[in-house]
């Protein structure tokens, strides 16, 4: 009973503060770049908003269309809702395999390429094209980062990984050093974030994610905002997941919870604010220069996995 | 205590080959230095923490003479010779840097592969870092290979003989002292005479770029 309180707690906890940490990255990256900025609430502002609006839909549009938005929302949510955050050993966490993690961004990939060429612009494909050029690239490089954390841990199961990795003697691995950096890499491409793509432009040169979402409006628009949102906590969390996973409390151990909480606050808001550094400091690169950046993630994920080997540490 | 000085040498060999990696994918001369400035450094850290955890004190002459050498006066040179020759274009590459970067990993499973039964041979603490060592030195062999231009091929070499101190610190900890000093002079000197080259190439052919030596051979 308790652990299904804590899975329902930790599933409400991460779709609520989603919007947050968007928010949060942005405040970051208007101080970096001496604006005031729109506060960290803006994402929020922007959901209300749209849900509020009445839904446009265009003449052709297909039911796959329609629905997109929702799988897109619900992939997300799982997605997030998955990965521990607060605590180990809940009820779905036999569920939480590493694989499994990335076949779901996958499917989520799929549907909202699908749906972007639906309408049958050429921005929608435009957009497809170029999300399933920098996917096919990342893939591989977020499989062997899992793979990587598997190996310490003998498991892809990502609890495991958690608990083998927060609950043991403090030990240098300089191979999940190359997997975090490979999977910054990944993170950015995946998330649309600045050398890949900018979130902030529609500009028809440059843009990948927002070239897509082009023709959604209203409350579909929300919630690919929403699951945009979902999309890059579970990235974060994730990353803190397998790199930074102290402070991560036991099931049924309520009194390591504020502390969780706390860490996992603290964790988010160093990740956000590294984020919109990272952003600040680099300049978007050429569409084609991509498959270089993400070629050098799948590298440094492959060179972690080989000096875990060589060091067996 | 000896355990933990194991992992930070093993923590400091992994960025060593994160670094040659970073100088074989680098299209700037300017970034290149700083990264070859930058694995000196960690060379130069890596081997006092093996003086320290072996209780070699003459590794701490080797690390303060990488630190004096390769961290400040030939990167200091380099900056003044690329300052006064004018090279900040980016380097042209041979092969695109994708491809550089697959043959660099397969390098890397090549020296791993070829490191290991030697180090299974070697009773030093560092023993496992000896297949790193040799990685560092065939990818710099690659980048003065796949580089066109005199100067990255200059640093390429430069990289190579880091990779070479580390194999040794690494087998064996380090080289006897006169050997040590004999080539931190070899290199000292070879930079100046290759700094002379230089100018001499760039007078000769009005561009650094080493195709046009191809032009001296007589048929």
């Amino acid at each position: 009973m308790n652990g299904i309180l804590l899975q329902l707690f930790q599933d409400t906890l991460v779709v609520l503060i989603a919007p947050l940490l968007l928010g949060w990255v942005n405040q970051c990256r208007a101080w970096l770049q001496n604006r005031s900025g729109a506060g960290v609430l803006q994402p929020y502002r922007n959901l209300i908003k749209l849900f509020h609006k009445d839904a446009i839909l265009a003449n052709n549009a297909s039911p796959l269309f329609r629905s997109t938005p929702y799988i897109l929302f619900a992939s997300m949510w799982l997605a997030a809702a998955l990965v521990p955050v607060i605590a180990t050993d809940l009820p779905l966490s036999p569920a939480v395999d590493v694989i499994a993690l990335v076949g779901i961004f996958a499917l989520a990939r799929v549907f909202i390429s699908l749906a972007a060429m639906d309408i049958g612009t050429s921005f929608g494909t435009l957009g497809a094209r170029r999300e399933m050029l920098v996917g096919f690239l990342a893939e591989p490089a977020l499989l062997m980062v899992f793979f990587t954390a598997a190996t310490i841990s003998q498991s892809t199961s990502l609890v495991t990984i958690v608990e083998t990795l927060a609950h043991k003697q403090f030990v240098i691995y300089p191979s999940l050093a190359f997997a975090a950096v490979a999977f910054v890499m990944v993170l950015l491409a995946e998330n649309a974030r600045i050398p890949v793509d900018n979130p902030s432009t529609h500009l028809e040169l440059t843009m990948i994610h927002e070239a897509m979402i082009l023709e959604y409006s209203a409350r579909h628009l929300a919630l690919i905002e929403w699951a945009s949102a979902l999309k890059l906590l579970a990235y974060t969390t994730i990353g803190i997941a397998l790199f930074l996973p102290w402070g991560i409390a036991e099931a049924g151990n309520w009194k390591a919870m504020p502390l969780a909480l706390a860490a996992l606050f603290l964790k988010l808001m160093a990740a956000g604010a590294g984020l919109a550094l990272l952003e600040t400091v680099s300049a978007k690169m050429r569409i084609f220069r991509v498959p270089e950046f993400m070629g050098t993630a799948f590298l440094l994920a492959v060179l972690g996995m080989l000096i875990h080997f060589l060091l067996g540490s | 205590m000896a355990d933990f000085s194991g992992q930070l040498i093993n923590l400091f060999a992994a960025l060593l080959l994160l670094v040659s990696f970073a100088m074989l994918s680098q299209r700037r001369v300017l970034s290149l230095i700083n990264l070859f400035a930058l694995q000196g450094l960690l060379l130069s850290a890596s081997t006092a923490i093996v003086a320290y955890s072996s209780h070699q004190h003459h590794l701490y002459y080797s690390a303060a003479l990488t630190l004096v050498l390769k961290v400040i006066i030939l990167p200091w040179i380099l900056h003044r010779l690329i300052r006064k020759l004018n090279v900040k274009w980016d380097v042209e590459t041979l092969f695109n840097i994708p491809t550089t970067m697959l043959v660099g990993i397969a390098l890397v499973v090549f020296a791993f592969n070829l490191a290991a039964p030697i180090s299974e041979m070697a009773g030093t603490i560092t023993k496992s870092t000896l297949g790193i060592a040799m990685a560092s030195v065939l990818l710099s062999f690659l980048m003065m290979i796949t580089r066109s231009k005199a100067v990255p091929q200059v640093i390429g070499f430069l990289a190579m003989e880091n990779g070479l101190f580390f194999a040794a610190t690494s087998a064996t900890y380090g080289m006897p002292m006169v050997v040590e000093l004999g080539i931190a002079l070899d290199v000292l000197i070879g930079m100046v005479i290759l700094g002379i080259f230089f100018f001499q190439i760039r007078e000769t052919f009005d561009s650094l770029d080493l195709k046009h030596m191809e032009k001296l051979k007589e048929d």
